[in-house]
């Protein structure tokens, strides 16, 4: 097996270890077996469901459960327009697809060199987070309370651990990691003031910067920036 | 939680993802496009902000930073991709046993 695929299905079972404790605490906030795992299947995504399960459990009303989880899911709809010449090869294969197009996706597929890698990317490791996290939704369903406390396993490094591990190929240039760090830079300062959800929206704003940084180093690439002597 | 709070956050998850490739390719070649393209890092970089430091609306100092820095290390040292998961995964686990 390649490594692409490997490190696909390593990150599909990642994903699953952290669909365990949705399961439970989805149970333990009173969602029944099917209701949990109809949410993994068709709102499939995981911010978004540890958000609308969180607020139902602390005793928020559904409303605001599916507002402060529909903030959580927006960015997927970036995420679709910066795949979407990537994806447009596959057709009307994009309708049941786009369900696919989520942070993990996104990440292992623009981390690969070459469109054939990139396009192969997307649809294993969209498929291997898939499974895997609907097989730990139910597991996490079924088992309750037995597993414990998620923390205990260091499974809440999981996540940040794979993206930090796919970040290099995202940040070649300097108007990229500029906009990486501005964005990192705008969500902790909005953690204590903004609700849930939006300070990942708000860090979008660090494109400004990023297209800033752009045109400087395009300047200076065609000679228009007046060299200091 | 009623199904019918579930069909709608389904629906509306779903048609963020959609529409986001379908409007994506009629972007054209502009200034928009290349702010798409900075979507992603700067979204990811966030995101391993806010795993890390964030605790709902509290900034928090605690054992997710020992896992952070393990995998930014294991990841220069190319360590591979499921190495780097289980490296920082155990690094935090140990902290949370020696920090109690």
């Amino acid at each position: 097996m390649t490594e692409l695929r490997r490190n696909s299905i390593a990150l599909g079972i990642a994903v699953g270890l952290i669909g365990v404790p949705f399961g439970v605490l989805a149970a333990t906030a009173g969602l029944s077996a099917p209701k949990a795992i109809a949410m993994s299947m068709l709102v499939f995504t995981g911010a978004s469901q540890f958000a609308a399960v969180g607020v139902i459990d602390s005793g928020g009303s559904p409303l605001s459960a599916v507002g402060s989880a529909m903030l959580l899911a927006a960015r997927n709809g970036l995420y679709g327009m910066r795949l979407s010449t990537l994806l447009r090869r596959a057709g009307w294969r994009r309708v049941p697809g786009a369900q696919f197009v989520i942070d993990e996706s996104t990440a292992m597929s623009l981390a690969q060199e070459g469109e054939a890698q990139q396009y192969e990317a997307f649809w294993w490791t969209g498929a291997a987070v898939f499974v895997s996290w609907n097989l730990g939704t139910f597991l996490g369903v079924l088992l309750g309370d037995i597993v414990g406390d998620p923390e205990v396993y260091g499974l809440d490094a999981a996540f940040p651990a794979s993206f930090v591990a796919l970040l290099g190929p995202l940040v070649p240039d300097v108007p990229a990691r500029v906009a990486a760090i501005v964005a990192a830079a705008i969500a902790l300062v909005a953690v204590p003031f903004t609700p849930a959800g939006l300070p990942i929206l708000l860090a979008a704003f660090a494109v400004v910067p990023g297209l800033l940084a752009r045109r400087r180093t395009d300047e200076i690439a065609l000679g228009v920036d007046e060299a200091s002597p | 939680m009623s199904w019918t709070a579930i069909i709608v956050l389904a629906s509306g998850a779903y048609l963020f993802k959609l529409s986001g490739l379908f409007i994506g390719n009629r972007l054209g070649d502009g200034v928009v496009r290349r702010g798409v393209e900075l979507i992603p890092p700067a979204l990811f970089c966030a995101l391993i902000a806010l795993q890390t430091f964030a605790d709902g609306t509290e900034l928090v100092l605690d054992a997710r930073v020992v896992g952070l820095l393990v995998a930014v290390v294991a990841t220069l040292r190319r360590v591979p991709f499921l190495g780097v998961i289980i490296l920082a995964m155990i690094a935090t686990a140990l902290t949370r046993v020696v920090a109690g």
